[in-house]
């Protein structure tokens, strides 16, 4: 175990290369337990589960790789990572925050209820389905490139918001919108999503009421595109006056029309 | 409105010289039947009328009664009654006829053709009342051998043991959320389970924050829906159950009505008021074994493997190889729920048509996993229309552990199977949320009631297993010896592995 020093603050340092996940966890575990607040763990590559039911306050960077399941089921804990995710960071989680420098996988954030998400690459598909929102600490999962398809699928709460940061769009009437996939927002019913651009009604699975805003027309939708920035030291400042798709339910019960209910 | 074809299914009889027009008909009745005319003579809307026996077994002078309304037409062996209904009903709403409860289709019942056996003479029978009885087990991962280290003398365990969880008596109430079911009725059943030293189980919905004194007893379910899912709720749980799938309605979704969601309930939940509350049919982070692998390993370690994880399947025609799967994907645990397992809401061709009797399921799979040399590592239990002592000690003699029970638990509290708990207006006040109808499930008394059950059963259970000269439950699980099959054809005894009835060991 070594220390390190980053940003003037001191951070315990775990080699990760090839230590078997149960392992690594189980000494984060104890790490955080014992109230270190900051721990940096080098050459992760794939591990799996990092931070998952983790409490507290602690700040963990990652160099690398994160492996399946990163900080899922967690609330609090604040996971910064240079490099990507594999599949299901911030599953269920219900607090804290996830930064990821590069890309994620499929199923980012699902059925998240509390906390922050920020993604500077693109996310895979099935992200965001069944998000719903505590009170006190809202749910929310910005993705600065492109999301694959199933987006937001069954939301019942919070907040996702697609940037497409790196991605010129030039839309004809009818185009598919290239920041999604097919079958945006299937059984949404809570919740708001934000996608930058127009979308074809064909690439949409909800029912959903779609409308055009800009951040600077909406204030929620500005303040998440600027934690978006602060948190990757990003300048979003060319995307206020962008035109972004709201998505939100028309009703909370999307299926109750295929039930009798009667008797 | 055009004229509904729909006939009511119950008429209300109500026997003028006895009422005295006390109007407690009108009150108990949680779906409005009863009300009082202009000519000061109550009258009741048949067509509201589910038959829940609550005005029956309240009225105090007995003037009511509520028979089937058979005469519908001309119906037949092949067009029964509730299929012209059914069809009436759909053409006027276009909808998937939504139901409760289990399946309660004329289906081979297996338990009522398996007979268990005794002792006489050569090997006698146990006397309960004078010996002891062994009813405890113990749910968890076993582990393959045990390594032993220390000087001599002084050996130990080397390494800790996987963690187990142990049952006074070898069943445990089922899942049944607070949303489908009323938190006085969450209560009851934790009260009992600790009392009886034995499991309660949240649920999809989350835990309600009253159920704090109770987590010791407690089994908190993860569920494709995610509710109310966060660490302090896997921390509270002593087992952790994954549920895949649900008896009454395999493979598909969850689905609390909005009319349920109160306030309450969707803070538990974390949704709007008044939302649906969905359960996607499957867990959109599990398409495969390997996928439930790592939720399996994702709970272990957000417990720091501290709790055993269960992994709850309805019981379907491939449940074997399912099965095998699952134990090896890392649970520790395996819940079959079969094709009589009861649930809050379920589309009624979905909840009649599909899946397995537990009795086959836990056979089928019971063998499997010995046959792969998985069976002692795991856990086993069974779900779905167990009705008494003695169905549960034939599950056992199948190849259970331990039995989950559903249905027979809402009986005690005073169910009466109407099959409307969908509609969240249950005159007995446990499907409800209504607080002038939860009222009437007292939490101590409901608890009482289990109690008394579950020590009657314990008690018969120990006469059976005197009875046959074994005791202690360790030696019956899987003992299919003790059974004998009754009027099945060889290729259904095959399957459950019993002989047939006359065939000596
Ligand atoms: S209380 Fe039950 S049985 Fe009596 S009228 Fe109402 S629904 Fe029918
Ligand atoms: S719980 Fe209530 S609504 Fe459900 S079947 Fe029993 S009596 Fe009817």
């Amino acid at each position: 175990m070594i220390r390190t020093t980053v940003g003037g603050r001191a951070m315990k340092v775990i080699e990760s290369k090839g230590v078997p996940y149960r392992e690594l966890n189980r000494e984060i575990r104890r790490l955080v337990a014992a109230g270190e607040d900051r721990l940096l763990l080098r050459g992760v590559n794939g591990q799996r589960y990092i931070g998952a039911g983790l409490k507290g306050m602690a700040r963990l960077e990652i160099e690398g790789t994160a492996g399946n399941n990163l900080g899922a089921m967690m609330n609090g804990l604040s996971i910064y990572v240079h490099g990507n995710v594999q599949d299901g960071a911030g599953n269920t989680m219900s607090g804290g925050e996830i930064v990821v420098r590069g890309s994620a996988g499929d199923i980012t954030g699902y059925a998240m209820r509390g906390g922050k998400i920020l993604i500077q690459g693109n996310a895979g598909w099935r992200v965001g389905i069944h998000m719903k929102s505590r009170e006190d600490q809202p749910a929310v999962l910005v993705i600065g490139g492109k999301a694959g398809d199933f987006l937001g699928e069954y939301m019942a709460g919070g907040t996702i918001v697609v940037l497409g940061l790196d991605t010129p769009l030039h839309q004809e009437r009818e185009s598919a919108n290239p920041l999604i996939g097919n079958y945006l927002a299937s059984g949404m019913h809570g919740g708001t999503i934000y996608i930058r651009g127009r979308i074809p009604a064909w690439q949409i699975r909800g029912q959903v009421q779609t409308g055009l805003t800009t951040p600077e027309e909406s204030p929620p939708l500005w303040n998440w595109i600027e934690q978006f920035a602060a948190g990757l030291h990003l300048d979003c400042s060319g995307l206020f006056r962008e035109i972004f798709t709201c998505l939100m339910p028309q009703g909370a019960r999307p299926y109750a029309h295929l039930y009798d209910h009667s008797a | 409105m055009p004229r509904s074809l729909v006939p009511p299914e119950f008429l209300v009889h109500r026997d003028e010289g006895r009422c005295t027009k006390c109007k407690a008909c009108i009150r108990q009745c949680g779906f409005g039947v009863h009300a009082e005319g202009p000519d000061d003579r109550i009258s009741a809307n048949d067509q509201r009328c589910v038959n829940c026996q609550r005005c029956v077994v309240m009225c105090p002078t007995g003037a009511l009664k509520i028979t089937a309304n058979k005469e519908i037409g001309r119906e037949n062996a092949y067009w029964s009654a509730e299929r012209l209904r059914e069809i009436w009903r759909q053409a006027e709403s276009g909808g998937a006829i939504l139901t409760s409860m289990g399946c309660d289709r004329n289906y081979p019942v297996y338990f009522d053709h398996l007979l268990l056996n005794a002792s006489q003479v050569t090997n006698p029978s146990i006397d309960p009342l004078r010996e002891p009885m062994e009813i405890r087990t113990f749910l968890g991962r076993k582990p393959e051998k045990l390594s032993i280290a220390g000087p001599p003398g002084e050996e130990r365990l080397a390494g800790p043991l996987p963690p187990e969880v142990r049952l006074e008596m070898p069943v445990m109430f089922a899942a049944m959320s607070f949303g489908s079911i009323s938190k006085n009725t969450v209560l009851a059943l934790a009260k009992a389970a600790k009392r009886m030293g034995i499991m309660f189980n949240t649920g999809e919905g989350g835990m309600n924050p009253a159920l704090g004194p109770f987590r010791d007893h407690m089994i908190v379910q993860v569920a494709s829906g995610r509710f109310g899912v966060d660490s302090a709720y896997l921390e509270a749980g002593r087992i952790i159950e994954i549920k895949i799938g649900q008896g009454a309605k395999p493979g598909i979704g969850g689905h609390l009505p909005g009319e349920k969601v109160n306030a309450e309930i969707a803070r538990t939940r974390g949704i709007p008021t008044g939302a649906d509350a969905i359960s996607p049919a499957p867990h959109h982070d599990i398409y495969s074994i390997e996928d439930l692998r790592q939720l399996i390993y994702t709970l272990k370690e957000a417990t720091d493997y501290q709790k055993p994880v269960a992994v709850k399947i309805a019981a379907v025609h491939n449940v074997a190889a399912i099965a095998s799967g699952i134990v090896r994907a890392g649970a520790d645990i395996v819940v079959l729920d079969g094709l009589r397992g009861g649930t809050g809401a379920a589309p009624k061709m979905i909840r009649d048509h599909i899946g397995l009797p537990v009795e086959l399921a836990i056979a089928v799979v019971d063998r499997r996993l010995r046959e792969e040399g998985l069976r002692e590592q795991v856990s086993l239990v069974a779900g779905g229309g167990i009705r008494s002592s003695a169905d549960l000690l034939k599950v056992i003699c199948l190849g259970a552990d331990a039995a989950y029970l559903g249905t027979a638990a809402l009986l005690a509290l005073g169910c009466h199977l109407c099959q409307r708990c969908y509609t969240g207006k249950c005159s007995w006040g446990i499907a409800t949320q209504d607080p002038s109808l939860t009222k009437r499930v007292d939490p101590e008394a409901g608890a009482d009631r289990l109690v008394n059950l579950l020590t009657a059963w314990q008690h018969e259970l120990k006469e059976f297993m005197g009875a046959m000269g074994i005791n202690a439950l360790e030696s019956m699980r899987g003992n299919r010896l003790q059974l004998r099959g009754v009027g099945l054809p060889q290729n259904e005894l095959d399957q459950l592995g019993v002989k047939q009835a006359g065939e000596a060991m």
